[in-house]
């Protein structure tokens, strides 16, 4: 029974001591103690989604960077690829003027043979005339010189011109 | 450690042994425990070494303070002073003979007793021990936790989201500073009354009335109007019904206290009964050959006592916040019948 009686002592000073001991607690220990966490506790939940708001921003980025990156290549490739178009048609071109240029040089050419040859034969031509011709008069003027000769000759004529 | 503790626990109960030889024979090992367990006007920590604590008595009004050593003599038998005696553990008047008297109205003892003077030590270490953890945190701002502040505040957080947070709901921030006071209060009061020569002021019944009474009071004044209609006008009962339930529920508030009171004051009691009785056994058989025996069953139940002292602060203060959530909760679906008060 002595175990089970609460003492008049031990209730007052228990009830005096604790309810002074949870108010000081409360307000010297308690109330920083809790602020303390609450305020960690936001800062570091502030931390994390300011920290997973910057990743996806990053992966954002990160996306954005790649279709830049990609559209930079294509861009290239088709540059790249119209240069090439460029630069063949321009070699195209230029071989076909090249070989227009060199046939139309060779027709001029060939005309110029022509014509120079046609002019080295009239020039033989002429030559060949004017040497017979004097080839011719040698002969004659050697042939003539004694009068039967000429008259030899003065026959042959007269034998050709046959009278009608 | 462990055999710190063994050899100051054996001290104890050789100088408790000399003293129950001194005073005339037979070790009765009852006499021993329910020393060890009650209350006392000194503070005995080994042999030679006591403190003569203050007696405050009310004597029709007018206080009377002086030393309990007065009560002694020389060869530290009871006696007599300024007409009061000590007997059985109580001061008394006494009559002519020394012998309390018949007379014993309006004499209110208020003394500073073994318990008075453990529970002024445990708030001295309550007060160093979370005055310095609250100079962490504005020193720390912000900052990672460091020292006795990281030992502390695992537990604190788990007072809060565990006990406060999943028991009253939203309005868990006014009933933080009580639970969290309670929590420390019966932990650290539990374990000082493991240490040798501590008092066992948990496992007094008047410290855990007080604690309980409350737990009571902030129960009922925090109570709204939900929780007084289901008092009152239980929901899905039948009018008839009421002269039964209202009883009934009444009895349910003081129930609820009275098992918080009991529980603990049983719990702390039972570990310190069991400890003091398995060191008793050496006594008994009055052989040192089951001192190896008792010495390691009573290492085994310290550290069930250790558990045990944590265990009783969790479920107290688990306990009165689930209380404090029944009177704050608010039941505004027509269809729940349940009381919510998990004491069932």
């Amino acid at each position: 029974m002595e175990l089970v009686t609460p003492g008049i002592g031990l209730i007052f000073w228990q009830t005096v001591t604790f309810i002074v001991v949870l108010f000081l607690l409360s307000k010297f220990a308690w109330k920083p103690i809790m602020n303390a966490l609450h305020e960690r506790e936001t800062s570091i939940e502030n931390a994390l989604s300011a920290a997973e708001k910057a990743k996806l921003e990053m992966q954002g980025l990160k996306a954005e960077n790649e279709k830049l990156l990609a559209e930079a290549r294509m861009e290239r490739d088709k540059i790249l690829k119209e240069a090439s178009d460029a630069g063949n048609a321009l070699i195209e071109t230029a071989k076909q003027k090249a070989n227009e240029e060199g046939s139309r040089m060779i027709a001029q050419a060939r005309e110029s043979i022509e014509n120079e040859k046609r002019a080295a034969i009239t020039e033989v031509k002429n030559m060949a005339a004017v040497l017979s011709v004097d080839i011719a008069e040698r002969i004659l003027r050697k042939e003539l010189s004694n009068p039967q000769a000429q008259q030899e000759l003065a026959k042959d004529y007269i034998k050709e011109v046959t009278l009608n | 450690m462990k055999k710190l503790f063994i050899l100051l626990f054996s001290f104890l109960t050789i100088s408790a042994h000399a003293e129950a030889a001194a005073e005339g024979g037979e070790f009765k090992p009852g006499d021993l425990i329910m020393h060890h367990i009650a209350d006392d006007y000194t503070w005995h920590f080994a042999d030679g070494v006591t403190l003569y604590l203050p007696v405050i008595l009310i004597d029709n009004g007018t206080p009377k303070v002086f030393s309990s050593s007065n009560f002694y003599d020389e060869n530290h038998a009871l006696v007599p002073y300024e007409g009061y005696v000590l007997n059985h553990g109580h001061i008394y008047r006494a009559d002519a003979n020394g012998q309390p008297a018949a007379d014993q109205s309006s004499l209110l003892d208020f003394s500073i007793t073994k318990n008075v003077a453990s529970l002024f030590a445990s708030v001295i270490l309550l007060f160093a021990v979370f005055l310095t953890i609250a100079g962490s945190y504005k020193k720390n701002r912000g900052k990672a936790p460091n020292g006795i502040q990281s030992f502390f505040e695992p537990i604190i957080i788990f007072v809060r989201d565990e006990i406060a947070k999943g028991n009253i709901g939203p309005k868990y921030e006014r009933y933080m500073p009580y639970l969290l006071t309670i929590f420390f209060f019966i932990w650290f009061n539990n374990l000082l009354g493991l240490m040798p020569g501590g008092a066992n002021l948990t496992g007094n019944i008047a410290v855990t009335l007080v604690l309980a009474t409350l737990t009571l009071l902030i129960t009922v004044f925090s109570g709204n109007k939900s929780y007084w209609s289901h008092i009152f006008a239980t929901p899905g009962v039948p009018a008839w019904l009421a002269p039964i339930m209202i009883p009934v529920e009444l009895i349910g508030i003081l129930t609820k206290p009275f098992s918080l009171m009991v529980r603990l004051f049983a719990n702390i009691t039972a570990g310190h009964i069991i400890i003091l009785s398995l060191f008793s056994l050496i006594f008994i058989f009055q052989s040192v050959a089951v001192a190896p025996i008792s010495v390691a069953f009573a290492i085994f139940m310290f550290f069930l006592e250790l558990l045990v002292a944590l265990l009783q602060a969790y479920i107290f203060t688990l306990l009165s916040a689930m209380y404090f959530g029944g009177a704050v909760e608010e039941h505004d679906h027509v269809g729940d019948h349940g009381h919510g008060d998990g004491a069932h």
